[in-house]
């Protein structure tokens, strides 16, 4: 319940957002698309725009933008024209952002997303188009601006959701739900820190039960989804506060300052832009081939929501537990590679990737880390046949985030395979209670809680490699002859 | 007429000229004339000599060279240069050095043009006359008190002046063919996207075209097709086969057979009296030669120049936006960004970009795009249209280049839409992205040259190239050069 449902308001929420795409080379021209670099190391004339450049289109980019397109099943239209949007500012090379206004790529779809009640909710998209990012600006202590235009030219994907979401919880669902799927199709790292997945935020507010909308304001610098949430939340509460006391809401960007933990109007002078779209003359209109366009539906990966249900239905995971798996794509295709090993213990492959690896390995590293998914399936299938109990199986298991390999030469080089053989246990057994007449004596007094020494001695001697179940029947079985037949 | 750059081509090749020997006296015409003319606004002489010794040096080794090796030619300000300075006639951006060659520029030094230096334009390529440079107008070759036209005059008063063989320039709205015609060479147009446009900088990107000036139909042909040509860094290129072999086409060839169509809309008032008789005169020598003369007509073509005058300075006020002070260029300092922006811009830009740049700005403002950009867009369509219609039933259209010969400097300076009017017979071509060249048909009578336009197919300049060459060996007007020439070494 946010603030503004509390009292009787409604919030309108609608997203735009920004995601870098994962492409080799930039938008417009083959300068390398890749994140930390020395500033303006990754610049050639065209991205710097000097003059006399032109824009040539890096279909990947097309590509890419399609995937999404097919993931959230918009309608990817066969011709599309790309504008140049006006504005002066030092990291804009050109003057101008390369973006795409009244023709887009993308435009319809809806994003999944997981409702508390469990539900899937279609939220729906206004359009996805395709545009140039700028560079990035740094304002230093000595008033110097510093311009890194490693930036400039980085293909993204707007994603414009219709004015739908109507609580800040909703929109970081709706966020992550988004996040998760650009990940799952490869498109974009979608790194809220360095910037490769951004949003701005249009709110709103209502009385519940009004059909038309509020006037809204848009934030920016938005850079994290908590930051999201706290922000609309924020910004709601204003509209509220502003609207009980007889006032109006003016429409108009404001700037959320996380610190603070509040929004603040932008200067006039910043937001008045006249943004004087044409369409781009040196680029020809985007033509879509048949070819594209089916290449887009047919490579499409399973999504996390179907996955999700499947690992839920078909391996009779528990949601949270396939909840955990699907968040990121690496970790679903870790555990199903894990699972090809050992097809027949869902649950317990499940168990030991949530509870033991990502306790030790951060999920973004599991894919290169040093426990391969078939190792992990064939440990867990060693439990399971007893060859290791599950206390031997945990110094494997350090052994193999050593990197010390496969565990059936661990558990070989280091003698560690349970002993089933009824015959040794029991030679065990015999000896430990030969080497302990005191603790005998005192379970024939009817202490029978002495028994777990035995088990321990016995555990102890067979350095844990003794069937515990074993161990635990046969001791009642002797414990109990020595009693009968002294 | 095979041209003075094909005969120098052939001197070469023969061993009876070097390169060093062509450039040398094409630096001697220049520093003989070029006081007076001003048609350069850099001239690399050491860098020329040393292009011109390596081109004979592997020539004397026997080594392959391309086709235009050993000639000397002149570059519009408007290319950029590998270390050469391009000013594009600007101050905004005097002395920058470009760290690239347009593609036009590497394709020339690959074909072994020696490149004598950057010619003087109108600032930005927005100008009739020359008058618009920021490095002084450049003086007719015809008549020192005359303008060369624009906004490519410096190219066309260097090839007329015998400073270079031939030149490159652009053509926005007639910016090659309009200064052809005033100073009495031969300069084409080609379709849009034969020529890229990668590093030429852009006035109106959805008009400029790159091309040839020279003395000679045949001359031209040989520019043409060493810069021509699909070019991966430009998207609006066309992958369209070039014909081969253009400047080989055959003496005194009659033109049996040829179907030229004569826009009634062409020959209208405004026309002054010399250039209707020359043009008149080259139609009938045209249907002495065996060309079918055919009416047409191209209703719309009054809409062009307002429509032109939306779109060329829309897209200009975009394309100029980059000359901000942030990255290169001129920068003059400000008390905030605004304000350097503004300094900059104001002391580096000359009057009639800013006249251009406001007029752009506004057809693109929110609330005037669908009266003005959108409505030009449309008129523009129009205007193909009728080129489209007329072509089908010819193989060229046959116009006056220009309403008038070389008017004198500073008669419109203050008139800017007399001098928008220069453009008036041009600006069709580069609206319907068709190809258009400009061939002498004669002199007025104050001994003036008057340019003949011929309008054709998209990516068929053979036919024009052919159709000129043809009346240009009938008429002999190439031959004709400038008094001024005679004084030159």
């Amino acid at each position: 319940m946010s603030a503004a449902d509390a009292t009787g308001w409604e919030t309108v929420i609608g997203l735009e957002v920004h995601c870098q795409l994962a492409t080799a080379e930039k938008l417009f021209c083959g300068c390398p698309n890749r994140f930390g670099q020395p500033p303006n190391l990754d610049t050639c004339p065209i991205c710097l725009g000097l003059p006399g450049v032109l824009p040539v289109l890096n279909r990947q980019a097309v590509d890419f933008a399609l995937a999404v397109g097919a993931a959230l099943g918009c309608t990817a239209h066969p011709q599309s024209v790309f504008a140049r949007k006006h504005y002066f500012y030092p990291d804009l090379p050109k003057g101008y952002q390369i973006t795409q206004y009244d023709r887009p790529l993308l435009t319809g779809g809806a994003v999944p997303v997981d409702a508390e009640d469990g539900s899937v909710r279609a939220v729906p998209l206004t359009r996805i188009h395709l545009e140039e990012d700028a560079g990035k600006s740094t304002h230093d202590a000595t008033d110097a601006t510093l311009v890194d235009l490693n930036r400039a030219g980085v293909p993204l994907i707007e994603i414009v959701g219709e004015p739908a979401l109507r609580t800040p919880e909703e929109a970081g669902d709706y966020l992550r739900a988004l996040r998760a799927i650009v990940r799952y199709l490869g498109v974009s790292d979608g790194n809220m820190d360095e910037g490769s997945f951004r949003c701005d935020a249009n709110v709103s507010v209502r009385r519940r039960g009004a059909t038309t909308l509020g006037t809204r304001t848009e934030i920016k610098n938005l850079n994290t989804f908590k930051g999201v949430q706290r922000a609309i939340a924020y910004e709601a509460a204003r509209h509220v506060d502003l609207l009980e006391a007889g006032q109006s809401v003016t429409q108009e960007t404001r700037l959320w300052d996380d610190a603070a933990g509040r929004t603040r109007g932008m200067r006039g002078k910043e937001e008045a832009h006249d943004y004087r779209y044409f369409p781009e003359p040196d680029l020809p209109v985007v033509e879509l081939s048949a070819a594209e366009l089916r290449a887009a539906a047919e490579g499409l990966p399973e999504l996390p929501a179907a996955r999700r249900a499947r690992f839920v239905d078909a391996l009779e995971l528990t949601p949270y537990d396939a909840g955990v798996l699907t968040a990121e794509r690496a970790l679903a295709d870790y555990f199903e590679a894990a699972l090809a090993a050992h097809p027949s213990n869902a649950k317990g492959v499940c168990n030991w990737i949530t509870s033991e690896l990502l306790a030790r390995v951060p999920a973004g590293d599991i894919a290169t880390g040093p426990v391969a998914p078939v190792d992990l399936g064939r440990l867990v299938a060693l439990i399971d046949d007893e060859t290791i109990s599950g206390r031997i199986a945990k110094q494997v298991f350090d052994h193999m985030l050593a990197g010390e390999g496969a565990p059936d030469a661990i558990i070989e080089a280091r003698g560690l395979r349970q002993v089933t053989d009824t015959a040794a246990i029991e030679a065990a057994c015999r000896a430990i209670i030969a080497e302990h007449p005191d603790q005998l004596a005192q379970f024939r007094e009817g202490k029978t809680r002495v028994k777990g020494f035995f088990v321990g001695q016995v555990m102890k001697a067979t350095r844990g490699k003794a069937n515990p179940q074993q161990v635990n029947a046969l001791l009642d079985r002797l414990l109990a002859e020595d009693a009968s037949d002294p | 007429m095979s041209g003075p750059l094909c005969e120098a081509r052939e001197a070469l090749v023969r061993g009876e000229r070097t390169s060093v020997e062509l450039t040398r006296a094409c630096l001697a015409r220049i520093e003989a004339t070029d006081e007076r003319i001003n048609a350069w606004l850099h001239v690399d002489a050491a860098g020329a000599l040393a292009q011109a010794a390596e081109i004979d040096a592997r020539r004397a080794r026997g080594e392959h060279l391309g086709p235009l090796a050993g000639v000397p030619v002149g570059l519009k300000d408007i290319f950029l240069t590998r270390d050469l300075p391009t000013t594009c006639g600007s101050r905004i951006l005097e002395g920058y050095r470009p760290p690239y060659d347009a593609t036009v520029v590497a394709r020339l030094r690959a074909a072994g043009a020696v490149i004598l230096g950057k010619q003087n334009m109108d600032a930005f390529a927005m100008g009739s006359s020359n008058e618009n440079s920021a490095f002084g107008a450049v003086h007719n070759p015809w008549g020192l008190d005359r303008t060369p036209g624009g906004s490519s005059g410096g190219s066309a008063a260097a090839v007329a002046a015998g400073h270079c063989l031939g030149a490159l320039g652009t053509d926005t709205g007639g910016s090659i063919r309009q200064p052809a015609a005033l100073c009495g060479v031969v300069g084409l147009k080609p379709t849009y996207g034969r020529v890229s446009r990668f590093g030429v900088i852009a006035f109106a990107s959805s008009l400029d075209q790159p091309g040839p000036l020279a003395r000679t139909v045949r001359d031209v042909a040989a520019l043409f097709e060493a810069c021509a040509g699909p070019d991966p860094h430009d998207a609006t290129s066309a992958d369209v086969p070039l014909p081969v072999g253009l400047e080989a086409m055959p003496r005194d060839a009659d033109l049996a057979g040829v179907r030229l169509g004569v826009p009634a809309e062409y020959f209208g008032e405004g026309l002054e009296p010399g250039v209707a008789a020359a043009t008149q005169a080259a139609l009938d020598r045209l249907r002495a030669l065996g060309a079918e003369l055919v009416d047409v007509h191209l209703p719309h073509a009054r809409y062009g120049v307002a429509a032109y005058y939306l779109v060329a300075t829309a897209e200009a006020s975009s394309n100029l936006a980059r000359f901000d002070g942030v990255r290169y260029g001129q920068r003059r300092p400000g008390a905030d960004l605004a304000a350097m922006y503004g300094a900059t811009r104001d002391a580096g830009f000359g009057l009639e970009v800013k006249r251009r740049i406001m007029l752009g700005t506004y057809a693109l403002s929110a609330g005037y795009y669908d009266a003005y950009y959108r409505k030009a867009s449309q008129a523009r369509t129009l205007v193909r249209r009728d080129f489209d219609d007329a072509l089908d039933t010819v193989d060229a259209i046959v116009t006056p280049v220009s309403p008038t010969t070389a008017f004198r400097l500073g008669e419109r300076v203050d008139d800017p839409l007399a001098m928008y009017l220069a453009d008036v017979f041009t600006i069709g071509c580069n609206l319907a992205g068709l190809p258009g060249l400009s061939v002498p048909c004669g002199f007025d009578e104050a001994g003036l040259p008057v340019g003949l336009q011929l309008i054709g197919r998209a990516f068929d300049e053979a036919t024009l190239l052919r159709v000129a060459a043809s009346y240009e060996d009938a008429t002999g007007w190439c031959g004709r050069r400038p008094a001024l020439c005679e004084e030159a070494p």
